[in-house]
């Protein structure tokens, strides 16, 4: 390698991720920059119901401690911040990081908002929708929202203006990370193999943990150290765009070509067509090799053309879902279970015949019941029944009806817990990339 | 779960690991051997038809599978496999994050070897 590493960390790589090794990251990563991947296409959806209800809010709930928590060591070490955590109002999410960061007496910080990722006045109700057939104006359900993905040629502008907190909405998740590292080296917008080399950087990052040992052990096969002090990811990223993965010596976890290899190809279709808003990446010829105690290279990510649409995330008020459950135990438990899910099924078809209703014996056969798995020999389980419904009376019913059981249900039946949910749902649309503008507005403390 | 006894038949979670991810109702299963040695039992054993063919209720369409022989991964994506996916599936696992083990859990194709 030649030329100074640019070195970035993950300070969360989904909306309700762990803090504290975020600061610890921070504190002694000596980062230049630090990515908090907060969204998923529902977690916008549900942002966006929030919003509706009081328009001050609809961005990340945690955003205001995190802020309190990471800016004075992103201030203390010159680290930039780029986060998603804007959710579905990153206008009022700035604002709200603007206040603190005044609050903590940091003058001076430049706080960038970005938008134009809400597209709601610019696709059409006849637009058809992705992966499906059918337009928008099919889906019987209230729209709450749209969300374009936006790319590094969004937040590029941010980092040209010098800013040290960088905040949008709906923007890519690799894209958090490529922008920085193209921004660093001055890579041109249109060198593919690069770009691609930066979004595997990102691909890899952006889920945190999930490459330092999280969502990793198997106990006896793929053992992890001390994985409850699991340490967030640094990628140290060469001018070519090859990259150690590693993380902070006194944390947690593991980095392996393991960790590396599961990561890599998490939510990738073709590996060797990879889309986001930036580049049709290239994982296919990846190489992957331990430099190192929890030090992994990855290196020959290529990229192609990037595609003329963004994605689009439509989310639809989806209604309630309503949860319920009752645990039986000992002799014949499963027998007894199975009895109070017969009766539930059978008062609940009789009460509310359309309703969207499962029942499922955890412990059993849950989550494997569709594929047709089930313990023989369990004797602890849980009758749990889920029911989706526009109404919500329907979801009352269903858990007056389990509670119920308690008394006019099989014998020994205990532990009755029930609630309900408002639910969302999202389809995606492709739309013209040139439709799509996106905006910057930079704010001194 | 129990540790596996010397005589219990191998299944794919004895030579290789994996991880699982959703998009819409497609799943993905990415699936690496630990030992370079037990590809190519991997790649005998995990063929998209018998996949396909062990959940008949669960996968519902395609399965196409990806090679990585310089990582010794395979990469299945399978369509119509997540039960309508996390907007419309009633499983608790609507993501089917726990498909991996579906896979992992599948028996070795290694007669010949046993």
């Amino acid at each position: 390698m030649s030329g100074a590493a640019f070195r970035i960390g993950t300070g969360a790589g989904f909306s309700a991720d762990r803090l504290e090794p975020a600061v610890d990251l921070v504190e002694g990563g000596r980062l230049d920059a630090i990515v908090l991947e907060c969204l998923g296409e529902r977690t916008v959806a549900f942002a966006h119901r929030d919003r509706m209800a009081d328009p001050k809010r609809g961005y990340n709930s945690l955003l205001e401690r995190r802020m309190r928590a990471l800016l004075p060591a992103c201030r203390k070490t010159g680290t930039v911040m780029i986060t998603n955590m804007g959710a579905a109002n990153p206008r009022a999410a700035a604002e709200r990081t603007l206040a603190i960061a005044r609050e903590l007496g940091f003058k001076g910080l430049k706080i960038a908002c970005i938008e134009g990722d809400d597209v709601s006045a610019l696709v059409p109700k006849d637009q058809p929708l992705m992966d499906e057939p059918g337009t928008l104006a099919d889906v019987d359900m209230p729209v709450v929202g749209m969300n374009a993905y936006l790319g590094a040629d969004a937040i590029i502008p941010a980092l040209d203006a010098g800013a040290d907190v960088i905040i949008g909405g709906r923007l890519a998740d690799p894209s958090m990370f490529l922008a920085p590292i193209a921004h660093r080296f001055g890579w041109d917008a249109g060198d593919m193999p690069r770009l691609g080399a930066g979004t595997l950087v990102g691909h890899l990052m952006e889920c945190g943990m999930q490459v330092t040992g999280g969502y990793f052990a198997d106990p006896g096969m793929k053992d992890v150290p001390d994985l409850a002090q699991c340490g967030f990811p640094i990628a140290e990223v060469a001018p070519d765009g090859s990259a150690v993965i590693t993380k902070l010596a006194k944390t947690g976890g593991c980095v392996t070509p393991a960790t590396v290899k599961e990561q890599l190809l998490y939510e990738v279709h073709d590996p060797a067509r990879y889309l986001t808003p930036d580049v049709t990446a290239d994982f296919s010829r990846v190489e992957v090799a331990a430099t190192g105690a929890d030090r992994v290279r990855v290196s020959n990510a290529s990229g192609s053309a990037r595609p003329e649409t963004l994605k689009v995330t439509v989310g639809f008020d989806g209604g309630f879902q309503g949860e319920a459950g009752v645990s039986y135990a000992g002799p014949a438990a499963q027998q007894r279970g199975q009895l109070a899910a017969d009766i539930v099924r059978e008062r609940m078809t009789r009460l509310n015949g359309k309703a969207d209703l499962r029942v499922d014996l955890i412990g059993a056969s849950s989550l494997f019941a569709t594929a047709g798995l089930r313990a023989s020999d369990a004797q602890d389980v849980r009758l749990h029944v889920t029911l989706r419904s526009r109404d919500k009376e329907a979801a009352e019913l269903m858990l007056w009806e389990v509670e119920s059981l308690l008394c006019c249900g099989p014998a020994g039946g205990g532990g009755f817990r029930g609630a309900i949910v408002p639910c969302v749902l999202t389809k995606s649309v492709l739309i013209p990339r040139e439709r799509i503008r996106p905006t910057l507005d930079v704010t001194s403390a | 779960m129990s540790a596996p006894h010397r005589n219990a038949p191998r299944i794919v979670r004895d030579i290789a690991h994996a991880r699982a991810g959703d998009k819409g109702n497609t799943s993905n299963v990415n699936v690496w051997t630990y030992d370079p040695a037990d590809y190519g039992l991997l790649k005998k054993t995990l063929t998209p038809k018998h996949i396909k063919q062990a959940f008949p209720h669960l996968i519902r369409g395609e399965v196409t599978r990806y090679e990585l022989p310089h990582l010794n991964g395979l990469n299945f994506v399978m369509q119509d496999a997540l039960e309508g996916g996390v907007n419309r599936s009633l499983n608790l696992d609507s993501h089917g994050k726990s498909w991996s083990y579906l896979i992992l859990g599948l028996p070795l194709d290694d007669e010949e070897s046993g």
